[in-house]
């Protein structure tokens, strides 16, 4: 849901991510040292972590795969690539330079559907090492500005990352979110990182411009420091409408990077340089060309579990519901599809199964699948009306399983034969023909009156579907 | 003593003729006495290398076998990491920083047996061809002590030279191994780019360091090269396969080999060091090698490939010497400025010269013109070579153009300087071996060089020719 | 001849090379440095077009290690050896200031 009701007249917001993942691999990208969150400051350290003079680096094969995993999920073609040396001081990098791709990356040309269906082209997603970690002390408030000092943690210093750039296909807040949303999904579901916002194993800096529609890209600003999925939307929301401001105000936007404050809802400038550092890049030297072969790329892309994507088309397809919808799409993201078509597997009805599942399964209860089988099959037999057919999942659910048709007794709920029901819908039609009338005319609201005459002769145990489905049978 | 192989020595360790103790001793006797006039060494282990000799002994008394380098004494280039032994690569900026590991060349060489009798001085961080940019105070030639030892490795070769350790090991990134051999009068080998591992030598540039041997004989560079080259996992650039033994290789003659005289090669050597190589033709030709005619068109460009290429490596290897980790550090109420008055006060000269020109070659709209242009020139070199390497088994030039020059001769022009290195630079271009060999005296009396050279993983043809002139100088 | 460097080239390869240099520093350097550059442009003569850069003195590809744990560093000798330490960390001044 959005925050904001979009943006104002007929400007358009463009928006590119780039996303930093920390890859979940046991040791970093050029050395032993373990890949650990949360560990005590310095302890995951070797001379190569440290940049000690003469350490030289040695690539991790399992991020390799890990980062052709990202690669082959993001529809990228994988190629031979090299690394770079990317150059620039800061206390974080114990080498002054980071060990990155640049013109030869190893996937490159990939797309990620949304849920929506939007498409958003993804540039190149490479690998490249992580920087270890700043504190500030004497300041307010842990920032740097009026700090007497900066402390230095090296644990997070060569963690292998993957870069995933989109092209900047995404036209709003929401499905800016919905990408880092899917991104996550994906990533979790080949295993490739834990994605975890909040402790820093997935970061997004958002690249925000704003245009009149047919006019060329804007002037875009990249937004830093989004810690979560809902971050994200209000900062491009937030940054759209200050550059909006600004160009109708008859300034100009600025290039720049800016920092997103959750506390007071605003982007700011970084104190950065005047000119952006020039990074010099060049080969690295300590290093040889990775060339991934033929076989290793296939059986990368034949080791793909099945991505979200394709199990909504899956789920959809199972139960006749489209696969952008509401029902389908949090199932998926709750992986809770399996389950859903295991219900259908063992003879419950798939389409019955994805509503109660929607509806009452958020905290993942221990249902067996023959289980809710049953009441699906209880339900659209007609035993049960929708109502009770609810009820009894409650049940369900609160006690991870049952016997559908037990409980449904034990609560009174009785099926009620068809004939019976002919009986009440023939005595209705009797009592009140004006209605009868209007109805085979074509007029709706006079069924609402003979089904409300059934219901109320049934004591509500009619099932309202069957009674107008019976009422159209005598109409014909 | 110094006329004995580190082979002779292993053996009579080992056969317990003789202790590493005693061995050691002359070693020191040799230092006590000259050391304080050259001024080889940064550090002198004496005490841990007794200790290490004694523990030598023992093990050889317990009947184990120490290994092929028992008991002889090795001085390293003090820009190999020694844990928990200062490693300052001759610059203020790592003045009493001790590594906490050891470079892999150092477990090797103590799992072979061999003593490290102390580190030895060079220019600051490998840059320089004279040893005079040591921020230590400079390194005398054994030979003549108001002359230059060579450089960057000038420590290593004065050591050998002077008898201070059997052997020694330095780095050649352009020259910095032969080009000292040469001046005092020893043997030094860079060999094939990848053969020795670069895990804990501290990087000059990483597309040229490599580590070689100073010895006083040919068949010991074979033996400490042999030892120390080979695989290494922690080098990603190491060559992944076994070496051939090239002990056994001096063994065979130079008959039938042809040895090839680059006939466009730049002129500039003097007269006296032009007749030491044509004596080495003719010592040659005398063993039965043909002499062939060879061109190396791109080889007059290597100078300039090469100072495009060094320096912009070495740019950003040295970018780590920032004052946040180890090493000297200059208070500063932030950290940008903190690191310019570091590096400032931390570096020497030369150092800070091939810095600026190194970030220069690769910054924004000089890279085509600097880096870029040096890459493709390299790759000219390499493939002139190995055109050449089509008619020739070994090309064969001078190692330096001089003899070793005065002290200050060459300090006020940094290119006459950067000169020095005309022959010794395109193998290190094209990652070829290369090795100089005492051939005789010239000018002042001081020792001559001859450069073999050959191509990538032919040490076995290079050593023997060069085991063919040491034979021909012995006579 | 005309200069190959300028001295505002040199302050701004200082900068970028965070080195410290006096004025003085910057008009020798750009004496030196500008007289290699002369001396380099030797290689201007040649003919590069077709010529593939060389990067790799020995063609190597695919070097990997295992994703196994290696014994780490002792924290203690590492930040014994460190200019200033605190907490287990690094410590620098505020980080920033001009670049």
């Amino acid at each position: 849901m959005s925050d904001y009701d979009g943006l104002p007249g007929d400007w358009e917001l463009v928006v590119g991510l780039e996303v930093h993942v920390e890859l979940a691999t046991t040791t970093k990208l050029f050395s032993g040292s373990p890949n650990r969150f949360g560990d005590e400051p310095n302890t995951n350290i070797d001379p190569v972590t440290l940049g000690l003079p003469g350490a030289l680096p040695v690539l991790n094969e399992h991020a390799v795969e890990l980062a052709m995993r990202v690669g082959a999920a993001l529809n990228c073609t994988i190629q031979a690539c090299t690394f770079h040396r990317k150059n620039y001081f800061y206390p974080d990098m114990p080498k002054a330079y980071q060990v990155s791709q640049y013109d030869q990356p190893l996937n490159i040309d990939g797309y990620l559907d949304l849920p929506n269906g939007v498409r958003v082209g993804i540039e190149r997603a490479h690998m490249e090492e992580d920087a270890g970690k700043s504190t500030h002390v004497g300041g307010s408030g842990g920032r740097v500005h009026g700090a007497t000092a900066s402390l230095i943690d090296l644990n997070r210093a060569g963690v292998p990352l993957v870069e995933i750039v989109s092209r900047p296909d995404i036209r709003s807040a929401d499905d800016a979110r919905a990408y880092v949303s899917e991104l996550r999904s994906i990533l979790l579901a080949i295993g490739a990182s834990d994605a975890k916002m909040e402790e820093g194993s997935m970061r997004v800096d958002a690249n925000v411009s704003v245009r009149k529609p047919g006019a060329p890209l804007g002037t875009r600003c990249e937004i830093k420091n989004v810690n979560s999925v809902r971050s994200v939307g209000r900062a491009i929301e937030y940054e759209a409408r200050r550059q909006i401001d600004l160009i109708e105000s008859g300034d100009s936007v600025r290039q720049q990077t800016r920092h997103w404050d959750e506390g007071d809802g605003r982007t700011h400038t970084m104190r950065s340089k005047e000119d952006a550092d020039d990074y010099r890049y060049f080969l690295e030297p300590d290093l040889v060309p990775l060339v991934p072969s033929r076989e290793w790329i296939d059986r990368v892309h034949a080791a793909l579990p099945m991505l979200p994507a394709a199990r909504r088309t899956r789920l959809a397809a199972a139960t006749g519901q489209l696969a952008t919808s509401e029902a389908v799409t949090s199932v998926v993201e709750r992986g809770q599809d399996d389950y859903v078509l295991a219900v259908g597997g063992t003879g419950g009805d798939a389409a019955r199964a994805l509503v109660y599942v929607k509806e009452a399964f958020a905290d993942s209860p221990h249902v067996p699948a023959a289980d809710l089988a049953a009441l699906t099959v209880l339900e659209t037999k007609g035993a049960l009306t929708a109502t009770q057919a609810k009820a009894v999942l409650a049940d369900l659910v609160a006690n991870n399983g049952g016997d559908a048709a037990a409980i449904a007794a034990a609560k009174g709920f009785e099926a009620m034969d068809t004939s019976a029901l002919e009986g009440l819908v023939d005595a209705a039609i009797a009592a009140d023909p004006d209605a009868w009338q209007k109805f085979c005319a074509g007029d709706g609201k006079a069924m609402g009156a003979l089904v409300g005459l059934v219901m109320k002769s049934s004591q509500g145990k009619a099932d309202g579907k069957l009674v107008t489905a019976l009422l159209n049978q005598k109409k014909s | 003593m110094s006329r004995s192989t580190a082979s002779d020595i292993a053996a009579a360790v080992r056969s317990g003729a003789t202790t590493a103790a005693a061995v050691l001793e002359g070693h020191l006797a040799a230092i006590a006495l000259r050391e304080p006039e050259i001024h080889a060494f940064n550090l002198v282990l004496a005490d841990a290398a007794r200790e290490h000799a004694a523990a030598i002994d023992a093990q050889v008394a317990a009947g184990d076998d120490p290994g092929p380098l028992t008991g002889v004494t090795i001085a390293l280039k003090d820009n190999m990491c020694t844990r928990g032994v200062d490693t300052t690569c001759s610059s203020k900026i790592l003045e009493g920083w001790k590594p906490p590991y050891n470079a892999t060349v150092v477990d090797t060489l103590r799992a072979a047996g061999a003593v490290i009798v102390g580190k030895t001085n060079l220019d600051e961080f490998a840059m320089g061809s004279s040893t005079e940019n040591s921020a230590f105070g400079p390194t005398k030639n054994p030979h003549d002590t108001s002359r230059v030892p060579g450089g960057s490795s000038g420590g290593s070769a004065a050591a050998v030279a002077a008898g201070f350790s059997q052997v020694a090991l330095g780095s050649d990134t352009g020259g910095s191994i032969r080009q000292p051999a040469a001046h005092c009068g020893v043997v030094g080998v860079k060999p094939t780019y990848g053969y020795v591992s670069r895990y804990g030598l501290v990087a000059f540039a990483s597309s040229l360091d490599q580590i070689g041997p100073f010895t006083n004989s040919v068949h010991d560079a074979a033996l400490l090269l042999n030892v120390i080259g080979g695989h290494d996992p922690l080098d990603s650039t190491s060559i992944p396969q076994q070496h051939p033994s090239l002990v056994d290789a001096i063994q065979q003659g130079v008959e039938g080999l042809r040895v090839g005289r680059i006939t466009d090669l730049p002129e500039g050597a003097d007269p006296d060091v032009q007749e030491r190589l044509e004596a080495a033709f003719e010592a040659l030709r005398e063993q039965g090698a043909t002499i062939v005619d060879v061109t190396v068109p791109a080889f007059t460009f290597g100078l300039t490939a090469y100072y495009l290429i060094a320096p912009a490596e070495a740019s950003s290897n040295l970018a780590r010497y920032d004052g946040v980790r180890y090493g000297m550090r200059v208070d500063a109420p932030d950290t940008n400025a903190m690191y310019g008055a570091t590096r400032a006060a931390g570096f020497g000269e030369e150092v800070k010269r091939r810095i600026m020109l190194g970030t220069y070659a690769l910054s924004a709209g000089y890279y085509d013109a600097y880096y870029g242009k040096a890459l493709k020139v390299r790759r000219l070199i390499h493939d002139d070579f190995e055109r050449a390497y089509q008619t020739a088994d070994v090309l064969l030039t001078p190692t330096s153009p001089t003899v070793a020059f005065k002290f200050g001769e060459k300090s006020d022009n940094p290119f006459a300087m950067y000169l020095c290195d005309t022959y010794t630079i395109p193998s290190n271009l094209a990652g070829h071996p290369g090795m100089s060999v005492p051939f005789g005296t010239g000018a002042h009396g001081m020792p001559v060089g001859v450069q073999v050279l050959a191509g990538t993983l032919q040490e076995p043809v290079m050593f023997r020719v060069g085991a063919a002139l040491e034979r021909a100088v012995a006579k | 001849m005309s200069a190959r460097i300028s001295a505002t080239d040199v302050a701004k390869v200082a900068r970028l090379a965070r080195l410290d240099v006096t004025p003085a520093e910057i008009e020798l350097m750009t004496l030196q440095l500008g007289g290699m550059l002369e001396h380099f442009a030797d290689v201007d003569l040649l003919d590069l077009a077709d010529v593939t850069p060389m990067t790799q003195p020995y063609p190597l590809t695919n070097v990997f290690r295992a994703d196994e744990v290696r014994p780490c560093l002792d924290r203690d000798e590492v930040l014994a050896a460190a200019p200033a330490a605190e907490d287990g960390c690094f410590r620098v001044p505020p980080i920033g200031g001009e670049g």
